[in-house]
């Protein structure tokens, strides 16, 4: 199991968790199994072509997985996934 | 028999080139290149404007370092035209310069005939105490002090994350403080933003940030600016500055800054701040990624949780202002590592701060490209700010 950390634009969507664990081999994987556990996440993390939404980045351990193999990259046990859209609070 | 050194030097002299102070001042500013080669504390109490410092005893190891081009003009002077003359006869017969002058008279005559000189800053007495605390860490110290009074900084926005940033830039010393902000103090402000107070709702927060800066620290100088940023003003308010500070609350003036502050060069600090979580980064343009190489394009309208009112802790606009009030000391003196292409994460509900790189983007719309190819038009390309707020609902 991967942890992923979820930020908070897409908290509402996991019932509020900061942090979800979810299985897979691959980040693409691991992705899939948190929308399938929650739904709402779908339209938010990935595009009509089934790829990531440019504006969410993803981040496995602290590396870019677009800089890795994208969503095909592997992650192993205990890895941890960061969820990262743009935040523009200032005030 | 030798020569007495009388002698010498008129001999000297007669085997190079001189000028004299007037022709000199008509060339300061237009890329002559003007060397300074008294002692380092003879060039401390003042020197021409513009000028380079090589003491005379360092000419020949270090004159590459000052002037590469041998073919460049040199006008070399000291205090009377004597070491000057005698720099400059090493330049052209033994090291093949072309075009070296030792100035008649030196900085003396300069003075005489009523030429301005530059006085590097020195601390006040009272300066030494306010600071004393900075001086004693080696990383700063005396010179790391005199870098901030000389520093310039822009805040965007006079707000929770500017409050801190100001309030504590200003006690550092840092000497030109810009603020940008077009609001006035309200109420429900004053559960974060510290550096406004409650005798002060209604007023203009430049106008209250200048009061609260002034009275921590009479050395900082305020420049207000009492707009909004946007497309038409940017360049005109950005220019010019060291370092800005961007506490900006949404996603079209964070794509113009950063569009703006690549083709200005401008390096940026930016957080962002929502609930509990905090983002920190600097974009220094060309040195590392740039805020398009991070997000090249904006999330749409639902899920930018940026145009209405949205809850913040009180105290987390604190926590992320002084880390960016940090990283422009940092940024001033020279010191530590910088937070350029790290992106880091501060969760304070979590009591955790989680570490991301980020990385240029070969293909940025923006910094993939030379400054000056950038055009007016290209900047802040993104959807029109009120009607991607009016989509959030």
């Amino acid at each position: 199991m991967a942890t992923i950390k979820i930020p908070p634009v897409l908290r509402a969507s996991v019932g509020g968790e900061r942090e979800v664990s979810a299985a897979g081999d691959s980040v693409g994987e691991v992705l899939r199994s948190l929308v399938e556990d929650h739904p709402a996440t779908a339209t938010q993390l990935f595009g009509d072509d089934g790829e990531l939404n440019r504006y969410v980045n993803v981040y496995l351990n602290d590396e870019d997985v677009r800089v890795l193999d994208g969503l095909a990259t592997t992650v192993g046990e205990g890895d941890v996934l960061v969820i990262l859209p743009a935040m523009a609070g200032g005030r | 028999m030798s020569p007495s050194g009388a002698e010498f030097i008129r001999q000297v002299k007669a085997q190079v080139a001189e000028i004299d102070p007037s022709a000199v001042h008509e060339l300061v500013g237009n890329g002559v290149a003007i060397v300074d080669v008294r002692e380092t504390e003879e060039f401390a109490t003042g020197h021409l404007p513009g000028a380079r410092h090589l003491p005379r005893g360092y000419l020949e190891s270090r004159i590459e370092g000052v002037v590469p081009d041998r073919d460049q003009r040199v006008i070399l002077y000291c205090a009377s035209g004597t070491r000057s003359a005698l720099a400059a006869h090493t330049l052209t017969h033994d090291l093949g310069y072309q075009r070296v002058e030792s100035m008649t008279g030196g900085i003396t005559l300069w003075k005489d005939r009523g030429y301005l000189v530059d006085v590097p800053q020195t601390l006040s007495a009272e300066q030494r105490e306010r600071y004393s605390r900075h001086i004693l860490i080696p990383e700063i110290g005396e010179s790391g002090q005199r870098k901030l009074l000389e520093a310039r900084v822009l805040l965007l926005g006079a707000g929770g994350l500017g409050s801190p940033t100001a309030l504590y830039l200003a006690a550092a010393g840092v000497g030109t403080l810009g603020i940008v902000d077009n609001d006035v103090v309200d109420l429900s402000n004053l559960q974060r933003q510290v550096i406004h107070s409650t005798d002060r709702i209604g007023m203009p927060k430049v106008d209250s940030a200048e009061q609260s800066i002034k009275a921590l620290n009479p050395d900082v100088e305020v420049v207000k600016y009492q707009t909004r940023l946007d497309a038409s003003n940017i360049m005109e308010i950005i220019a010019g500055w060291d370092i800005i500070v961007d506490g900006v609350d949404n996603f079209p003036t964070r794509y113009l800054l950063n569009d703006a502050s690549v083709r200005l060069q401008i390096p940026v600090v930016s957080a962002s701040i929502l609930g509990f979580d905090g983002q920190l980064s600097i974009f220094k343009p060309y040195d590392g990624p740039c805020y398009r190489c991070l997000f090249p394009v904006p999330p749409p309208a639902e899920l930018a949780p940026s145009c209405g009112a949205n809850g913040v802790l009180g105290v987390l606009p604190g926590t992320m202002g002084l880390l960016q009030a940090t990283e422009v000391v940092k940024l001033i003196v020279g010191a530590g590592e910088p937070a350029i292409g790290r992106l880091l994460l501060y969760d304070a509900l979590a009591a955790t701060l989680t570490e991301v790189k980020v990385r240029r983007d070969p293909e940025c719309a923006v910094c993939s490209r030379p400054p000056d190819s950038i055009r007016d038009e290209e900047m802040g390309v993104f959807p029109d700010y009120e009607a991607f707020c009016a989509a959030a609902g």
